[in-house]
């Protein structure tokens, strides 16, 4: 699967959504701190997190006994400068385009 | 909506893929030719060894933005020193923000890269995993403005915005504002 599709396919999942703003609120969390968050078995909530990892979107660091769970923001990224950006841009200069078109007729 | 007062963590992890050799990104981030050719576009020296000094020149784009701004900023943009180098796997330097007095204040934050080669698919490209902990106690103010809160008002998009940079740079030879 390429680095994208991983990606969509992790954002495209309310739990994995609500975890992703979970880190965002407060970012370094325990899997027993997530969970707590979920009405959802241990196992659910890893396998959720273990999709987010592979997509990249989650990094674990370990410090001292405990696994941390981080918000890496850099594939979100690379898919806003991928496709938003594009498409943005395009109504933006449509904009552009019709004011001047209004300007002219003015 | 993110809004200007969410405290930013005080670990903050970056990961990127990127289809280059650790080599090559090693280089990126420790060779001023190459890491002033990408992000804020500061010229970084590295003594690589441990006591050794690590100092990020301000560019003359950084001095133009500032000065129109109507304020100056120092030659040096970054200070530190270098922990731990293990080229070209890992890096820890320490790490001070020079160009804003407030930031200045805080002292010196923990930096830290580590490169990965991942094992290769058949005869694809080298691919390596780059991951950047940037460990900020006690500076808020720099926290903020490396996790891009800052992006708004000019001051760059942080470590995502620089990592992204990175990535299109040894992928196509291009940085994402020359794209």
């Amino acid at each position: 699967m390429a680095d994208d599709d991983r990606v969509f396919k992790a954002l495209g999942d309310p739990t994995r959504r609500f975890l992703l703003d979970e880190l965002f609120k407060r970012d370094g969390r325990t899997l027993t701190e997530l969970e707590s968050e979920l009405e959802m078995t241990r196992f659910g909530v890893m396998k959720h997190l273990r999709i987010l990892e592979d997509a990249g979107l989650v990094v674990t660091r370990r410090s001292g006994r405990e696994k941390l769970h981080f918000l890496n923001p850099v594939p979100i990224r690379l898919i806003h400068d991928r496709w938003i950006d594009k498409y943005t841009e395009r109504q933006v200069s449509a904009l552009a385009d019709l004011k001047n078109q209004l300007e002219k007729a003015g | 909506m993110m809004t200007t007062t969410k405290q930013a963590p005080s670990t903050q992890v970056y990961r990127v893929y990127i289809k280059a050799a650790p080599q090559k990104i090693w280089d990126a981030i420790t060779d001023p030719e190459w890491n002033s050719r990408y992000g804020y576009g500061g010229r970084g020296i590295y003594e690589l060894k441990p006591k050794g000094r690590f100092v990020t020149y301000t560019s003359e784009e950084m001095k133009q933005g500032a000065k129109a701004q109507g304020y100056e900023v120092p030659d040096i943009a970054v200070d530190g020193e270098v922990l731990e180098s293990d080229p070209p796997k890992k890096l820890v330097v320490t790490w001070r923000m020079l160009m804003d007095p407030g930031m200045a204040a805080e002292g010196f934050t923990r930096l830290t890269y580590e490169i990965t080669e991942l094992p290769k698919e058949g005869e694809g490209p080298a691919v390596s995993r780059l991951t950047v902990v940037h460990e900020l106690e006690s500076a808020p103010s720099l926290a903020h403005m490396v996790a891009g809160g800052m992006e708004d008002v000019g001051a760059g998009g942080g470590w995502n915005w620089i990592l992204s940079d990175l990535k299109s740079l040894l992928e196509t030879g291009k940085i994402m504002a020359a794209a």
